[in-house]
């Protein structure tokens, strides 16, 4: 009996003795953690997808707890709401920035742009790029290996199986940039969401000179500077051969897309065009040629 | 026992169906497209206009710095643009394109057969030459040779290897060099002697050139300092690194270049293109380039002009094969495939391939098994298969603590992995990379 409590009472004093030593000890390594730290992690989207630059959503927590101008701090996933109710909670301004999402500027579907050799390699655009011009006559377009794809954490970019092209899906897009930095050929652009998602954009990134890009491809941007001539607010530079829409400055007037001969320009997300009574019989007078490939580029995109 | 280098390689089935055809001359096209940056370093800046005639031999584009090189009309007649056009990967890039009209040469050009032995320029002058001459590694580098040959100030050269081993399987045109102009290039060998001020040159050929190893050794016997070295058939033996460890048993350091063990290396067709730019005023334009496939009808060694568009060098040989697969420029194993055949004979074009529809299809990649076979061929001692995956998974500092910039792209691992992984394009991808993080470091720096 007494063998027993003895064995039982050693062990209670044991453990005093390490629960005092380990109290001590705590004490002395204690690490200070900011308890807001978690808090804003748990407000965050908890993807650890990198979209703001930072490996995931704890160094961005802690980014956003310790710097005292969390200005230049932005979480593209979480957007403008969770920003500012972070900022909120942590009594800091928030930076402000408009909603984005990722735009694939090239139009060069297998019907719009004939496919010259063929890329038996990696399935990788990466690797195409470094290896040679790419399987079509335009050496700036779509290399339809879906790197983008696979770089999506989001499952918002697919290549649709009858252009070849990869397509958005603007529901899901964080606008988190992973796509821009996966394509080597430049082509996904963030650009402003828009009102309504209304968004008008080239659907190019063609540099060579008119009459080449479009033995290429015939939706190309041939750079032949109507839509910056007609644009009343400025936004349209062409540049290198290829036109660009700002889309700070961009109204989205809609002007440009009809002026456009290759239909290069797309707008997108806005409604049909109602029933047209009388305008669309002056300007059928107009003898435009390269009328039916418009319609066709503003059916797609749409 | 014959010479070889030490670690890694393979013995790939060498196919030199050109062996026993001798140089010939392609012949004048119609049209010649110039690119403006046929060697490694800066675009040359063109120094003709449209509509400008020219000669052959006529300076046509300047060297726009010290790494690059000038670059000579190869044919008479008048420029009709110099604008982008696609190269042989599709990709445009600037282009003198020259309507040929007859052959007139500047008259400074010595055409005659006669063999000049003396030379009495001073090392300085022969180098002004070569770099004047536009002449670049021809082995398929393309490194501006006057670049090669001026030796640091603190460095001292001990011996120049010239690399006439064409480790490459198919390939013949060194090979021919050496057989029909044997003299002429053993006098380039003697020029560049002169030039880094060295009294020992050594000639590697490759064990499966009897017949040039015979010829050359014959030769040298009249030539101070000329030895010629028999090697062990190995790929890739004509890797700078790989000859000098086979030649003369040193080791180039990781990201050292060849004179840090006194070594200069040089390829025949260069020492042959230097032989005729000091001694007979000729500039590089034109080039030997092997012509062959096993579908070919005739498999050839072609005088070329540069920018004579490759369809056309392809039709003086029997045109393209019915059931043509890939179109090669270069070797097998280091080449790429082209997807514009219309594009010019550049100076590092040193063949032509040919593969048929069955010979070029790329296995399916199936999964690593560990086996190590890429470990083992590897010539720089890297590990192909990890390299692989951690460029798959784009571990870019990884990649470069396992010396992914000492990669030579010789395309041993790719060969030999029984998996049929696309190990270099993978490593490639990231080699590029790191380099270029490289790069910014030390500008930064």
């Amino acid at each position: 009996m007494s063998l027993l409590l003895f064995t039982v009472l050693t062990l209670c004093g044991l453990g005093v003795v390490a629960a005092v030593i380990l109290y001590f000890v705590a004490n002395k390594f204690k690490v200070y953690e900011d308890p807001r730290i978690d808090e804003v992690e748990q407000m965050l989207p908890l993807a650890n997808c990198g979209g703001c630059g930072f490996a995931g959503c704890r160094n961005f927590a802690e980014a956003l707890v310790n710097n005292e101008d969390i200005a230049p701090l932005y979480c593209p996933v979480g957007g403008g709401d969770m920003m500012n109710n972070i900022a909120g909670f942590l009594g800091k301004a928030a930076a402000v920035k408009e909603p984005q999402v990722a735009v694939v500027r090239c139009a060069g579907s297998c019907a719009n742009r004939p496919q010259t050799n063929i890329f038996d390699g990696v399935k990788s655009c990466a690797v195409e790029a470094s290896l040679y011009g790419g399987e079509t006559g335009c050496t700036y377009g779509c290399l339809m290996k879906g790197d983008c794809a696979v770089s999506c954490n989001f499952d918002a970019l697919h290549l649709d199986p009858e252009t070849g092209l990869p397509v958005v899906d603007q529901e899901k897009c964080t606008a988190c940039g992973a796509c821009v930095k996966a394509c080597p050929k430049n082509i996904i652009e963030l650009r402003k969401r828009g009102p309504k998602d209304r968004r008008v954009f080239v659907s190019c990134v063609n540099h060579d000179k008119g009459g080449v890009a479009r033995k290429a491809c015939k939706v190309a941007c041939i750079a032949c500077g109507k839509c910056a001539k007609i644009c009343p607010f400025e936004a349209i530079t062409v540049e290198n051969n290829l036109a660009y829409i700002d889309f700070n400055k961009c109204k989205l007037c809609r002007k440009c897309p009809p002026e456009c001969p290759t239909g290069a320009i797309w707008a997108v997300n806005f409604p049909a065009p109602k029933p047209k009574p009388e305008i669309p019989a002056a300007e059928a007078v107009k003898p435009t040629v390269k009328k039916p490939i418009k319609e066709e580029a503003s059916v797609s995109a749409s | 026992m014959l010479k070889t280098f030490r670690l890694g390689g393979l013995h790939p089935s060498d196919n030199k169906l050109s062996r026993s055809n001798s140089i010939s001359e392609c012949g004048l096209p119609e049209t010649v497209f110039i690119p403006l940056s046929q060697h490694i370093g800066a675009p040359a800046t063109a120094c003709v206009a449209k509509g400008d005639k020219v000669k052959v031999g006529q300076l046509v584009a300047k060297a726009s710095g010290f790494v690059s090189s000038n670059i000579h009309s190869s044919v008479s007649g008048t420029i009709t643009s110099v604008d982008n056009l696609p190269d042989a990967g599709g990709i445009r890039r600037p282009t003198i394109t020259i309507k040929v009209e007859g052959d007139e040469w500047l008259e400074d050009i010595d055409r005659t057969d006669t063999i000049i032995r003396n030379c009495n320029l001073d090392s300085k002058q022969i180098i002004e030459k070569i770099s004047s001459a536009g002449i670049v590694g021809m082995g398929g580098a393309t490194f501006p040779t006057h670049v090669k040959l001026s030796i640091p100030p603190d460095k001292k050269a001990e011996c120049l290897i010239i690399n006439g081993v064409e480790c490459e399987p198919y390939l013949t045109s060194d090979h021919r060099v050496m057989l029909e102009r044997g003299e002429e290039f053993l006098i380039g060998v003697r020029i560049l002697m002169k030039a880094i001020d060295v009294n020992k040159a050594y000639i590697g050929i490759e064990n499966n050139k009897r017949d040039a190893i015979d010829h050359i050794s014959g030769l040298a016997a009249n030539f101070e300092g000329i030895e010629v070295v028999p090697l062990k058939v190995r790929y890739p033996q004509g890797g700078e690194k790989q000859l000098i460890d086979a030649i003369i048993r040193r080791q180039v350091a990781s990201g050292a270049l060849p004179i840090s063990v006194g070594a200069v290396v040089q390829n025949v067709s260069t020492t042959l293109a230097i032989y005729e730019a000091v001694q007979k005023n000729k500039p590089l334009f034109e080039r030997v380039v092997t012509v062959t496939g096993k579908n070919i009808p005739t498999p050839a060694n072609l005088m070329v002009r540069i920018g004579t568009p490759i369809s056309f060098v392809i039709d003086k040989c029997g045109g393209l094969p019915e059931d043509t697969g890939k179109i090669v420029n270069g070797g097998p194993m280091m080449g790429r495939s082209m997807s514009n055949p219309d594009a010019g004979v550049t100076k590092g074009t040193s063949g032509i391939l040919i593969f048929k529809e069955k010979e070029s299809v790329r296995a399916a990649a199936t999964t690593c098994i560990k086996c190590a076979k890429c470990v083992s061929v590897c010539p720089m001692g890297l590990e192909p298969y990890l390299l692989y995956k951690l460029s798959q998974r784009q571990l870019l500092a990884e990649t470069e603590e396992n010396r992914v910039f000492d990669c030579i792209e010789c395309g041993c691992c790719s060969y030999t992995c029984p998996a049929a992984l696309p190990l270099l394009d993978m490593i490639r991808l990231s080699k590029m990379e790191v380099m270029r993080i490289i790069r910014e470091r030390n500008l930064a720096k």
